[in-house]
């Protein structure tokens, strides 16, 4: 680009699509790369948050009697931390690289419905806060991300805690299904021509298997806490006994949601673990299809495991051996992604950068979390081992394993893409390794204390049960995971200034997000790629071709903020899609919606319905033309 | 750890009751679990070792560059070995271990009645155990009495929230849901004092929700059920002051109150801890808890009483008459 080719139409298309800095851009933006930026520095401040409840909990428990904090504090701390690292980092931080790199990786110029994506950031914003409000007034969620009921019901917990939980949780419902959505037509809706669907990029895949889970799990949830909800505020009975209800119906649905929110988690991390494994190995990933396959296989099959979680419930045996046996059977999709992995770092020519050290610190302790996995189908040892500490470390090592080691890789990846900088190979390599040691350390011997009887979710324990040892080791290694964290948010800070230059494709990757500039224009090709194989950076001469189209003028779309849209199976182009530029819609009615949940927490009726009509005007205010359209 | 005088000799004949060890079953039940652990580990640590060891191998393989693509396309003879090792392997694999999970099931389900020798029932209330005999007429908490070999049936229940019933060195756990009547076997195969605790979250003092399965031969547990059978002595020195604060209102001690919203302390001072496995039982920690049970035990239900220090001595003093 740096040559004179096509110099018209790069300035049209830099008139088209550059947005002015300052305030107003920075509220009404729809440019899928800047809400992905914010997205992902959005979710890593609740990382962070969520790292400090980590912290103070494993400073209480490195001896026996801590008496760092008491147990109020302490069960907002352990619910905060699972419902901040579920839903507002790993999620979200996921859905970061995805808004990101997504369009990119297919070849289109931003997502389907740019102004749906801008909504769905300001509401993920506005729920994070609502949730974390609670703490302002002394009421943060305090009965487990699990929230079981009847615990949760007004009786045993009076205070806003659990609508907190509640509104907070079903406000971010919103953004997770209006992201989902569009994502999916994204995916399936505006590829290059020529992208089939034998060619969509692994991640691409990981955001679709996630983006179907979320809309059909997501329901569950948000049944619960309205059902919940309704019965705290209104007196209806779902769950309480004592007037008909069941308190195992909230089990059933917070599972149909939970168990596939683990491979909402998992899936986006496997794509980002597929991206990287082929351009580090240096050849096409092997048994690629296998894989695509392999991913929505896991996301359909992760929705009937459910009941594993509820093995010491007293239902029948009958029931137990269904569940046992599904939650065997998901082991099968993922074997094969391992297994596809090793083969392609194996059969090519492996090169040892951070991402891929990360990559291989993941294989391992995935692998660890996906065997104790296993033992949790087991019916009598999970009966035996749930609700301890084996849990905590199980879950650890498939997602902090399993997804944080992977977004780790990724931010050391694609930050040269996002910045045009590269990182400190030196001090990535030092974070990774006291990252790796310091997790392993710390919830290595979790397992141990598991097996030794230590239940989860205690504030305290007594001394003389042979769990001091393993806890203090197991909060040592909590610092010096800290420690690892900490040397890669040094890192990205100084190397935005201090990084030497990246260029377009400093690692001589295969997908498209490559083969434009970094960071990317506003519009992220100047001509629309066509790609012809399932590695596109690969094929050096369709490269070239895509700077000839760009001589010609051809597929360069310079009529508005315009994309290619495709059919869903073969790639073949149907039509010019044509997207909106900056918009004021999507953070009002995130405004108006906050007005709603924020008044119906503090059961103001009127003012609820008011925050409601104020809704319903945005919604029809989005109707409208953009001014400039 | 701890133990008042009553437990003593009753830990004399174990030292396992400051243990909760999965890895140290007494009784066939969990031995059947950890016997299904030791397999699970052993081939776990085989697959672990296998991949870390494909891990390792490519770290050792002849490094490339990142301006050059090795190859491209797929390798027909690597993508077999991918659907064999990722598929067929683990699926004749998990086979097997399904099969072996369902022969293990039977050994920890839920007892049949007709198999149990002996029924307790045991209820979960924020943040101690009820604990009755039907049988025998005996009630107490915190503690259960079983004699050593015998089957014996623990029906659950709860009076609040969830809970959930675990000693770990003699069965799986089980939870207590409103509504549900759940039982689980247990069966000692050895005299022994094992400790249990609360396994599912159930609010503020969900760590300090522990108990003790004594288990002892039958003769000695016949003596404990016909002492537990004994109402205390009426017109003991501290009763009328026991009713006068107002204990009554909370605590049961039969023949003299009828309070539930506390443990039953008919034969409190036979038992080994206080406040569900919180603090020992002896007359030291029977004031310090008299005197400020919100101290030792933040947010439990029994308030500060402000009584005077010769209140608490006469109130400590009576009720560790009480065996």
């Amino acid at each position: 680009m740096s040559t004179v080719v096509g110099r018209e139409e790069l300035e049209r298309l830099e008139l088209l699509w550059a947005e002015r800095s300052g305030l107003k851009t920075f509220l009404t933006t729809c440019d899928h790369k800047k809400i992905g930026t914010r997205y992902l520095v959005t979710s890593f401040v609740f990382f962070v948050a969520g790292g400090v409840a980590a912290l103070t909990m494993r400073t209480q428990l490195a001896t026996a009697n801590g008496g760092i904090v008491g147990p109020k504090v302490y069960n907002e701390l352990f619910s905060m931390h699972g419902v901040t690292m579920i839903f507002f980092f790993v999620t979200p931080m996921l859905n970061g690289f995805g808004n990101y790199m997504v369009p990119l990786q297919i070849g289109a110029r931003d997502m389907a419905f740019p102004r749906m994506n801008a909504l769905s950031y300001w509401i993920f914003l506005a729920s994070g806060l609502f949730m974390y409000s609670s703490f302002l007034v002394g009421a943060a969620p305090d009965d487990g991300w699990f929230n079981y009921t009847p615990l949760a019901e007004h009786a045993f917990t009076p205070g806003r805690n659990i609508d907190f939980y509640n509104l907070g949780l079903l406000f971010l419902t919103v953004s997770s299904t209006v992201g989902a959505t569009n994502f999916l037509v994204t995916i399936f809706k505006l590829r290059a021509p020529g992208m089939s669907l034998n060619r969509i990029p692994l991640f691409c895949w990981g955001i679709a298997a996630q983006s179907f889970s979320l809309i059909f799990a997501l329901p569950a949830l948000s049944a619960a806490n309205i059902f919940l909800e309704l019965e705290r505020r209104f007196g209806f009975h779902f769950f309480d006994r004592a007037n008909g209800g069941d308190a195992l119906l909230w089990q059933h649905l917070f599972w149909i949601f939970g168990h596939p929110d683990v491979y909402i988690i998992f899936l986006p991390a496997v794509g980002i673990v597929s991206t990287i494994v082929p351009v580090f190995a240096r050849r096409s990933m092997i048994a690629h299809d296998w894989l695509a396959l392999a991913t929505m296989a896991t996301a359909f099959i992760g929705f009937g495991v459910w009941v594993h979680h509820m093995f010491a419930t007293g239902l029948s045996n009958v029931t137990y051996a269904f569940y046992s046996a599904a939650s065997m059977v998901i082991v099968i999709p993922s074997g094969v992604q391992i297994f596809g992995w090793l083969a392609t770092l194996l059969k090519g020519r492996p090169v040892i950068r951070s991402p891929l050290l990360y990559i291989l610190g993941f294989v391992v302790t995935f692998v660890i979390g996906g065997v104790t996995g296993v033992m949790f189908a087991a019916i009598p040892f999970d009966q035996q081992v749930t609700d301890t500490y084996f849990v905590v470390a199980h879950f650890h090592y498939v997602l902090f394993g399993g997804a944080v080691f992977p977004i780790f890789a990724a931010i050391h990846y694609w930050y040269p893409k996002l910045t045009g900088r590269m990182l400190d190979e030196r001090l990535a390599t030092w974070s990774f390794w006291t990252f790796f040691v310091g997790f392993n350390l710390t919830f290595f011997p979790m397992h141990v204390l598991g097996l030794l009887g230590e239940p989860r979710r205690v504030y305290t324990y007594h001394s003389g049960f042979g769990w001091g040892i393993w806890n203090l080791i197991s909060t040592i290694g909590a610092f010096t995971l800290a420690a690892g964290i900490l040397g890669t948010v040094v890192n990205v800070v100084r190397s935005r200034r201090a990084g030497a230059v990246a260029g377009p494709d400093p690692w001589g990757a295969n997908t498209l997000e490559w083969a434009t500039s970094s960071p990317p224009p506003e519009y992220n090709f100047p001509s629309i790629p066509v790609v012809r194989s399932v590695d596109p950076n690969w094929d050096v001469e369709d490269r070239r071709d895509d700077i000839r189209r760009l001589e010609h003028a051809e597929l360069t779309l310079t009529g508005g903020h315009e994309t290619i849209g495709t059919d869903w199976l073969d790639g073949n182009i149907e039509e010019v899609h044509e997207g909106p530029a900056e918009s004021p819609w999507p953070l009002l009615l995130a405004l108006a919606l906050s007005w709603f949940f924020l008044a119906f927490l503090a059961g103001h009726w009127v003012l609820a319905g008011i925050g409601a009509a104020l809704t319903a005007a945005a919604v029809g205010g989005w109707q409208l033309k953009e001014p400039g359209e | 750890m701890f133990f008042g005088a009553g437990g003593a000799a009753a830990l004399l004949l174990s030292g396992c009751a400051d243990r909760q060890n999965t890895l140290a079953p007494h009784s066939s039940a969990a031995r059947s679990i950890t016997t299904l652990w030791w397999v699970m580990f052993i081939g776990s640590t085989i697959v672990v070792m296998v991949v870390s060891l494909l891990v390792v191998l490519a770290f050792l393989r002849r490094r490339g560059s990142l301006d050059h693509v090795e190859a491209r396309g797929e390798s027909p003879r690597a993508r077999n070995a991918v659907l064999v090792s990722g598929a067929l392997v683990p699926a004749v694999v998990l086979t097997i271990l399904f099969v072996y999970v369902l022969t293990s099931v039977p050994a920890t389900a839920e007892p049949k009645p007709k198999d149990a020798k002996l029924t307790i029932d045991v209820g979960g209330k924020q943040w101690f155990w009820t604990v009755r005999y039907p049988a025998q007429h005996v009630t107490t908490a915190n503690e259960l009495h079983i004699p050593v070999g015998v089957p014996v049936r623990v029906r659950v229940h709860t009076d609040d929230v969830i809970h959930s019933f675990w000693v770990p060195e003699l069965n799986r756990k089980i939870d207590m849901i409103p509504g549900y009547d759940n039982s689980v076997l247990l069966e000692a195969d050895r005299a022994g004092v094992y400790r249990g605790q609360c396994a599912e979250f159930c609010g503020l003092q969900h760590a300090n929700m522990a108990f003790y399965v004594v288990a002892e031969p039958r003769a000695a547990f016949g003596r404990w059920v016909a002492r537990e059978q004994r109402p205390p002595a009426a017109g003991a020195p501290g009763a009328t002051l026991f009713t006068q604060v107002g204990c009554g209102g909370c605590h049961t001690i039969a023949g003299l109150s009828t309070g539930t919203v506390g443990p039953d302390l008919t034969h409190v001072g036979g038992r080994m801890t206080l406040a569900a496995g919180t603090i020992p039982q002896t007359r030291a920690d029977l004031e310090r808890w008299i005197g400020d049970p919100q101290h030792i035990k933040p947010g439990n239900k029994m308030p500060a009483l402000h009584l005077t220090g010769s209140q608490i001595k006469r109130l400590a003093a009576y009720l560790e008459s009480l065996r």
